[in-house]
């Protein structure tokens, strides 16, 4: 009944585009902000970090990254684990060169490097378009996690073939290596992904945005009235490139810790984020958290109520869940082929007009 | 400058007291070739500041043909085109959209997924130079520019009444809301030349009125040059200073309202002509 915008006067421009204009809205967003930073920390323990937050927090940031490039600039890329593997092996090289220097700065470098590798595979995208560029990005994800498993440089030669992240501290907290606590594990990702979140709602409400989605939805117009598709498709690519880059370091550094290209950042991995940017809404920064919740979430409460609850054997249980999983993805796009951010979106129409709704 | 109404001077003023300038686009014996077929044969005319230039003909004439021309969207193979007094280097279609030309289209070009206010606000694309970094940030240059374009873009809503859907998708919208919203964001670029592609193609009668209106008033009020393509010829009449006609890739009339009427190759072309 309180949720509506009736009596939040809008004044200036500035407050009409901001990006809760509900009351409500931003108090949820203020609490849920209080919580994440003030309260969880205290209370979290390893099973949380590692089998909740940490995989989704930083598969929020891989999805946020695919969002800008298919949802927003609409350009298909199956990609997505190759980019987070240069992420991985990018940060894992600075990490042990420059050992001096902050982590938080090797992971931002990183998504630097990756953004740069992404670029360069997002080239073809000048001339092909749609099923036929998702094919041409597939062949980035097997190239990239050939070279890193075939050039020993990139795993400083190790016998196993494997990078294993060195332990480091951010201002006297450690974050990477085996004796990392929960809470210093959950807040690095938790920053990133705030921070991160911040600057992909700033440049798609802008200019930026506008002319990614202005490819998207009808390139030759876009051309027509003045967007370099050169320039914006390019840029998509360096962003969400970026994005995926940080997701594959903070990946490697703080939730494995050690990784093998192959197994970690396989074609398994472009698939599930795309999925979740699917199921989550495409074009839309809610629908990637959305989408990392429901695909991270799902098997873990799954295995909860199956193995925990009814007592069934880990392995049919296991099992189960993929079934379950799989049939629950039909299931949510064929009620609502837009995804969660969709569903959410008409629950907030509705409850603005409720109780009254004619 | 001395005001005179003779239509081959360097500038002169019209009946309803618009003054109408210098040439801006000056196409000189355009042709253009999609393989054997000539859509364009030799084809010259001019844009004068501040006029409504209609361009006219039947079906397959090449008229959409001239104004991709124009737009920089195709190349043609022989002729110049000349803009502001300078001659016109091959340019991608974004780079004609930067010296100051917009166009609608024929069928609606408009990004569906995206609200009329964001429609709009990519018409502004331009003159926002805020990079990737300021934007990424918001705070500072990016949000003062998106602030100020907003105004120009809340005046072209306020002109084409258009402020009931500000914020609905634009895919929801019917077709002739549509068509307006296009005019908007073509509108919202403050181009010096605005080319119309069937600004009028299925409407109804009040709906052309409004239309006309708006055409009208753009033209007055901001001094915007329209180049249209328009089949209603009562539309046409009206509305134009000068009107070329086309028929088959050629030029066959060009002048007033009143010269072109009682053109006889004109009147052949869309009453035909008995072959004996």
């Amino acid at each position: 009944m309180f949720y509506r915008e009736a009596g939040d006067f809008k004044t200036s421009y500035r407050d009409d585009s901001q990006t809760f204009p509900i009351r409500l809205d931003r108090m949820g967003y203020y609490i849920l902000m209080f919580v994440a930073f003030l309260v969880v920390p205290f209370f979290i323990n390893d099973y949380w970090v590692n089998a909740v937050f940490a995989p989704f927090l930083i598969y929020a940031i891989a999805a946020l990254g695919l969002n800008i490039l298919t949802g927003y600039a609409g350009q298909v890329s199956l990609g997505t684990g190759g980019f987070m593997a240069v992420g991985a092996y990018a940060s894992y090289k600075l990490m042990t060169s420059f050992p001096e220097v902050s982590i938080l700065i090797h992971i931002i470098l990183a998504g630097g490097i990756t953004a740069v590798v992404g670029v360069a595979f997002g080239l073809p995208s000048l001339r092909i378009k749609g099923f036929y560029l998702a094919v041409a990005t597939l062949a980035a994800q097997f190239f990239l996690v050939w070279v890193f498993n075939k050039v020993p440089w990139f795993y400083n030669y190790s016998a196993s073939g494997q990078i294993n992240a060195p332990e480091r501290s951010v201002f006297g907290v450690i974050v990477t290596g085996p004796n990392t606590e929960a809470w210093a594990k959950y807040m690095i990702c938790l920053v990133f992904v705030v921070v991160l979140a911040w600057v992909a709602r700033n440049l798609t409400r802008g200019m930026m945005g506008r002319k990614w989605m202005g490819i998207r939805d009808m390139d030759i117009a876009a051309e027509i009235i003045g967007v370099n598709p050169l320039m914006a498709k390019m840029s998509a690519f360096a962003v969400s490139s970026f994005f995926v880059g940080i997701a594959g370091a903070l990946f490697f550094t703080v939730y494995l810790g050690a990784a093998e290209a192959g197994e970690a950042f396989g074609i398994t991995k472009s698939f599930l984020i795309l999925f979740m940017i699917i199921i989550g809404g495409l074009g839309s920064i809610f629908g990637s958290f959305a989408g990392a919740a429901f695909m991270v979430l799902m098997p873990v409460f799954l295995k909860n109520v199956l193995v925990g609850g009814l007592g069934w054997p880990t392995d049919l249980a296991a099992h189960f869940e993929f079934m379950i999983v799989g049939g629950l993805i039909v299931v949510f796009l064929i009620v609502e082929p837009h995804g969660l951010a969709q569903l959410w979106r008409l629950t907030k129409e509705k409850l603005r007009l409720w109780p009254f709704p004619h | 400058m001395t005001t005179t109404t003779d239509i081959n001077a360097d500038s002169y003023v019209t009946a309803d007291g618009r003054t109408i300038g210098p040439v801006v686009m000056d196409m000189k014996n355009i042709t253009l070739r999609f393989g054997g077929v000539v859509a364009i044969k030799d084809i010259s005319f001019d844009i004068r500041e501040g006029e409504i230039r209609a361009i006219i003909g039947p079906n397959g004439a090449g008229k959409s043909s001239m104004l991709n021309v124009i737009s920089g969207f195709y190349k043609p193979q022989e002729g110049e085109v000349w803009f502001r007094g300078e001659k016109r280097p091959p340019m991608k279609p974004y780079q004609v959209a930067r010296q100051g030309l917009a166009r609608t289209f024929q069928n609606i070009a408009l990004f569906d997924g995206m609200t009329v206010l964001d429609n709009i606000m990519t018409g502004r694309l331009n003159h926002m130079k805020a990079n990737l970094l300021q934007q990424a940030i918001w705070k500072g240059k990016a949000e003062r520019e998106e602030i100020a374009n907003r105004e120009i873009c809340e005046k072209v809503i306020d002109f084409l009444e258009i402020q009931h859907i500000r914020k609905t998708p634009v895919g929801r919208l019917p077709y002739g809301l549509k068509k307006r919203v296009e005019l908007a964001r073509a509108l919202a670029a403050q181009p010096s030349l605005l080319l119309l592609d069937e600004p009028m193609a299925g409407m109804n009668v009040e709906e052309k009125e409004d239309m006309s209106r708006f055409i009208l008033d753009m033209n007055d009020e901001f001094g915007t040059t329209i180049a249209l393509i328009e089949h209603d010829m009562g539309v046409v009449m009206d509305l134009s200073d000068r009107v070329v006609v086309m028929d088959y890739g050629k030029k066959i009339g060009d002048g007033t309202p009143d010269e072109v009427r009682n053109n006889q190759d004109v009147i052949d072309a869309y009453l035909g002509v008995a072959h004996d």
